[in-house]
């Protein structure tokens, strides 16, 4: 096994470590998109999905590309994410905000899933 | 004439890096020639949009922006760790807020990366824009540190103008 091989290897390793890494907050997002109370704070939860997420499992295809040239077009997608998903999220934000709706600002801390099943509903 | 002449050597090397054809003799002459093409039209067509300027071209302060990118990457990375903590625990404890953050930038410029450097990073959205600031939702009340806000504020300032001289 010669120094080529062994990296190789490595690139091979740290790219699944990264899309692994990337898929966890991916998993993160739609978990918290399931489990926060309303519109605004879920979308908290889907920001980690396109920042890090995403980022991540562009990371781990880039350590993958065979050559420069497909290396250079996964450093565009991984701008164009950087760049348009806050203009995305802003807009989302913005339109909600300006038809009304009002953010919940109280306290949200429901009881632990262990016992949610004895008094059902969330204390809203 | 600086943005234009700036704009076309993008377009042009985001042409050759896409479609990875380099000369005219080639397998594909029309990948080239249809590059000639589509460059001319739309750098025409922005000169007589009148949209060619400082903002639309930031090349001056690229090498600015991408320093403070990767500090705003390792900020993305905290709040993305503190935004799963808080969903993944079995208790969720969340405070909500609406806060209004006091944006002080010069250009226009450094107002968008600031709003949407607030929104990038997990945890604050802004929701509006203001006359001397932006209303930003938090997902709770640990991520409206205004001393936050502030060295954010002043770091996409002075990527996008340069370093501040005086304070007028």
């Amino acid at each position: 096994m010669n120094w080529g091989e062994i990296l190789q290897y490595a690139l091979f390793a740290g790219s699944v470590a990264a899309m692994t890494t990337g898929l966890v907050f991916v998993l993160a997002g739609a978990i918290g998109v399931i489990r926060l109370p309303d519109f605004y704070t879920r979308m908290h939860a889907a920001g980690v999905t396109d920042t890090l997420g995403a980022e991540l499992i562009t990371l781990g295809l880039i350590l993958q590309a065979q050559d420069w040239q497909t290396v250079a077009k996964l450093l565009l997608v991984g701008l164009l994410v950087f760049l348009t998903s806050p203009t995305a999220s802003h807009a989302i934000a913005n339109a909600a905000h300006r038809a009304g709706h009002k953010p919940r600002l109280s306290r949200f801390h429901p009881a632990h899933p262990a016992e949610a099943g004895k008094a059902s509903g969330e204390g809203h | 004439m600086f943005y234009g002449v700036s704009l076309t050597a993008i377009l042009v090397a985001l042409w050759l890096t896409l479609s990875g054809s380099y000369t005219l003799s080639g397998d594909y002459p029309i990948v080239m020639g249809l590059g000639v093409i589509s460059i001319v039209i739309a750098v025409a067509l922005t000169f007589r949009m009148r949209i060619v300027d400082r903002e639309t071209v930031p090349v001056a302060p690229a090498p600015a922006l991408f320093g403070y990118w990767s500090w705003l990457g390792g900020e993305i990375v905290k709040a993305n760790l503190a935004v799963t903590r808080l969903v993944m625990k079995p208790e969720i404890d969340i405070e909500p807020r609406l806060v209004r953050v006091p944006a002080q930038q010069r250009s226009g410029l450094g107002l968008c990366v600031f709003a949407n450097s607030i929104t990038l990073t997990p945890g604050t959205v802004t929701v509006d824009i203001e006359d001397d600031g932006f209303l930003v939702h938090a997902l709770d009340t640990s991520f409206t540190d205004p001393a936050g806000f502030a060295e954010m504020g002043a770091r996409a300032d002075s990527a996008t103008d340069g370093r501040r001289k005086e304070v007028k």
